[in-house]
């Protein structure tokens, strides 16, 4: 056993309203510099949609992630030898067009232009060649709120893969949001195409870092990783990706994306996981068995033995304690209501989702259909088809979004009939066994998903700076680190301590 | 006097320059050692112009090394006449230099013309190309259409041990005062691109990630890396 600590989120869909705050907020703190124009670190995706960058779900083009082949495991788009054969010209990789060309306005032409008939404009111009572009056609939003229409709507991989499900009748419209940001993976793919070994995962906190230092732009990351969360900075030519804002969490804060959320939708805690596993789960043969496998990574937070193992790892108390009272064990792990994001790419992605409700296509013409029971069909006429959702969160597997949706629903009975009434008739019913659960669970679900307290929806340990064994010659050396020469007693045969 | 100069001062000030810049470059640049690869901004064109120049120099390497500095005893060791080394020598050289010197115009018409490449090529990217193009255009032509026979001048009795000269520092310049002046020129070109190398993107060639498929695929670090110091 190999514990190691990860800091994950959850982002619970059903508040998600699609604002993009967090998109903004992210892009102000990390990525307003010339090169990083097109990042989108934090984007939130209309779907269905085509995503961004465009149609990054078609892994069959770019060849992201992972996949079995004689029941090993291996890179999608080859392993290193190949890869270092195809070093001069990636094939695999994304361009500008899949993107979008970035551009600002001449702001300045508001200001300088002399008194005349017509009103002065800014044009667009672009930031890549500085030209004038006479008119965007595209950019990391484009089709928000469904308004590319069918046009845009048919690019949607998911969509091309369940015809048979989606018809794009104007009554049958569904919509929803998915914001999405590096997953920073259990079995990050792009950590393994780097030829340079320049990005890695963190010991302390799991987060997928690049080296600016060692990277040197061979640009296998962009490709390898699934979610396209890698970016090339056409500026520096180095890759970039989301930190999980690392100098705000090893403080305590929360992710800039999840502070500023404005439904509240994000959560962040540790989880336990053992290294050791992390391989031979995302080996397993079905794809529909990834969900589970991964789950087995995950250690109990309370089992006297993993707190010993954690302990041996270097894992100090106020980390085990985060990861008892982490949202993210109770909603993915314990609950079982947040699930990763396509499963199937094998990489043990670690931001998870709580599937959205959505209304009931069907008119309930009959009483007896409000009753409790009556919502047991209810999950499979939702506007969101079932099968969508699996596609994106389960890898195919309709009936564990059922299952998660009957809970979500049964909560909701759960908690109106508290306050309106028939409490005692939900406790006898079919849903609750369905859904398998219990009241007092619901209960703190619901606390949880719609309550929660800042303290309660971030529980982020700072970082281990007092385990640095250097302390005593930190302090006070302020900034001087590495020009004071290391303090103690000099030994008769050199170097220090 | 000149001898001297070109012979001995000017490759070894060329190695100098090449050695001392990529150190300095390497320890006090280091965020700009990359492959400033352009593959974001177009990759129709590069999808022929880079695998064809990078191939091209991969081979025209070998060969340079094949014929430079492996002494001529090691191919007569082998039983391996000179008729036949000539004959590879040609045929090879041949292919490894057309396909460099293809893949460069390919690229360098990718660099004009293609707006958003053009605007972030410097001075020194347009520099590395060309010169690389007239480099690799002197050596494709000596190989294609010199018409030396080993019998008028073989390169591997002068060019050879001058250049193997240079490394056990008593460089042997008289050997190159008498070969053909094409020779002289792609050789001295060829040295003063070795000066220039800390100063171009051509860095990235001392950064062939030969280590990668060695390696554990998922790569761990630690931020303070106590467990590493702590003793």
């Amino acid at each position: 056993m190999k514990i190691k600590a990860q800091v994950a989120m959850v982002m619970h869909l059903d508040k998600c309203i699609g604002c993009h705050t967090c998109s903004v907020t992210c892009k102000n703190t990390w990525t307003n510099r010339p090169g990083t124009e097109y990042m989108w670190f934090n984007n939130v995706e209309t779907r269905p949609g085509t995503g961004y960058p465009k149609r990054w779900e078609d892994t069959e083009r770019f060849k992201g992630g992972w996949t079995l082949k004689n029941g090993k495991l291996q890179l999608k788009a080859g392993g290193p030898i190949s890869k270092l054969m195809n070093i001069f010209y990636n094939p695999d990789m994304a361009t500008m067009d899949d993107y979008y060309e970035p551009w600002t306005y001449n702001y300045q032409n508001l200001i300088d232009s002399p008194k005349g008939e017509h009103l002065p404009v800014a044009r667009p111009q672009s930031v890549i060649t500085g030209e004038y572009i006479d008119k965007p056609e595209w950019g990391s939003n484009w089709d928000d709120d469904l308004a590319g229409g069918t046009e845009t709507v048919s690019q949607d991989p998911t969509v091309e893969k369940l015809q048979d499900h989606i018809s794009m009748e104007y009554e049958k419209t569904f919509m929803m949001y998915l914001p999405r940001i590096c997953e920073h993976c259990l079995n990050p793919s792009c950590v393994a195409s780097c030829p340079s070994g320049a990005l890695y995962k963190r010991d302390e906190d799991g987060i997928v870092l690049v080296d600016q230092e060692a990277c040197r732009g061979w640009r296998f990351c962009m490709s390898g990783c699934p979610y396209h969360k890698v970016y090339y900075n056409w500026n520096t030519h180095k890759a970039e990706k989301c930190n999980f804002c690392y100098p705000r969490t090893e403080a305590g804060l929360p992710t800039i994306c999840s502070e500023t959320c404005v439904g509240r939708i994000r959560y962040i805690g540790v989880v336990l996981y053992d290294a050791d596993k992390v391989k031979e789960a995302a080996s397993v043969e079905d794809p529909q068995d990834l969900y589970e496998s991964q789950l087995s990574v995950f250690q109990d937070p309370f089992d006297p033995e993993v707190i010993e193992a954690a302990k041996k790892a270097g894992i100090n108390d106020e980390w085990i304690e985060s990861a008892q009272n982490s949202p993210v064990y109770k909603m993915a792990m314990k609950w079982k209501i947040a699930l990763p994001l396509h499963p199937e790419y094998r990489t043990l992605p670690m931001v998870w989702y709580v599937p959205p409700l959505s209304p009931i296509m069907n008119h309930i013409t009959n009483e007896d259909d409000l009753s409790t029971d009556g919502y047991i069909p209810a999950v499979d006429q939702m506007r969101i088809p079932v099968e969508y959702l699996a596609s994106i969160l389960a890898a195919d597997d309709t009936k564990l979004i059922r299952r998660v949706l009957l809970k979500l629903t049964a909560m909701r009975v759960h908690m109106r009939g508290k306050t309106v009434g028939g409490i005692d008739a939900f406790r006898q019913s079919e849903l609750l066994k369905e859904a398998n659960t219990t009241p007092e669970e619901l209960e703190d679900m619901a606390r949880l998903l719609g309550i929660a307290k800042y303290n309660e929806r971030f529980v982020i340990p700072t970082g281990r700076r007092e385990m640095d064994d250097d302390l005593y010659y930190a302090q006070g050396a302020c900034s001087l680190e590495d020009l004071a020469p290391p303090e103690g007693m000099a030994s008769l045969i050199g170097g220090n301590s | 006097m000149g001898d001297v100069f070109w012979w001995v001062i000017f490759p070894y000030a060329c190695l100098i320059i090449m050695v001392f810049g990529l150190l300095y470059r390497f320890a006090f640049r280091q965020l700009t050692w990359a492959a400033p690869s352009t593959e974001f901004f177009e990759k129709k064109w590069l999808r022929f112009g880079s695998p064809l120049f990078h191939w091209g120099v991969i081979f025209a390497f070998i060969g340079h090394l094949m014929g430079i500095v492996v002494p001529m005893g090691f191919y007569d060791a082998l039983g391996i006449s000179n008729h036949l080394y000539h004959l590879g020598a040609v045929y090879g050289g041949s292919l490894a230099g057309l396909m460099m010197v293809v893949g460069l115009i390919i690229l360098l018409i990718r660099k004009i013309v293609f707006n958003p490449v053009r605007v972030h090529a410097t001075f020194a990217d347009f520099y590395s190309v060309i010169a690389l193009l007239i480099i690799a255009g002197i050596g494709t032509y000596i190989t294609m259409f010199g018409n030396f026979t080993p019998e008028e001048f073989d390169y591997r009795s002068a060019i050879g041990p001058w250049f193997r000269s240079l490394f056990v520092l008593s460089p042997q310049y008289q050997l190159m005062t008498s070969i053909p002046f094409i020779f002289k020129l792609h050789t001295l070109l060829g040295f003063g691109l070795f000066g220039s190398i800390p100063f171009t993107r051509l860095v990235h060639f001392y950064s062939i990630p030969v280590a990668y498929p060695t390696r554990a695929p998922q790569q761990y670090r630690s931020r303070a890396q106590y467990k590493n110091k702590s003793s």
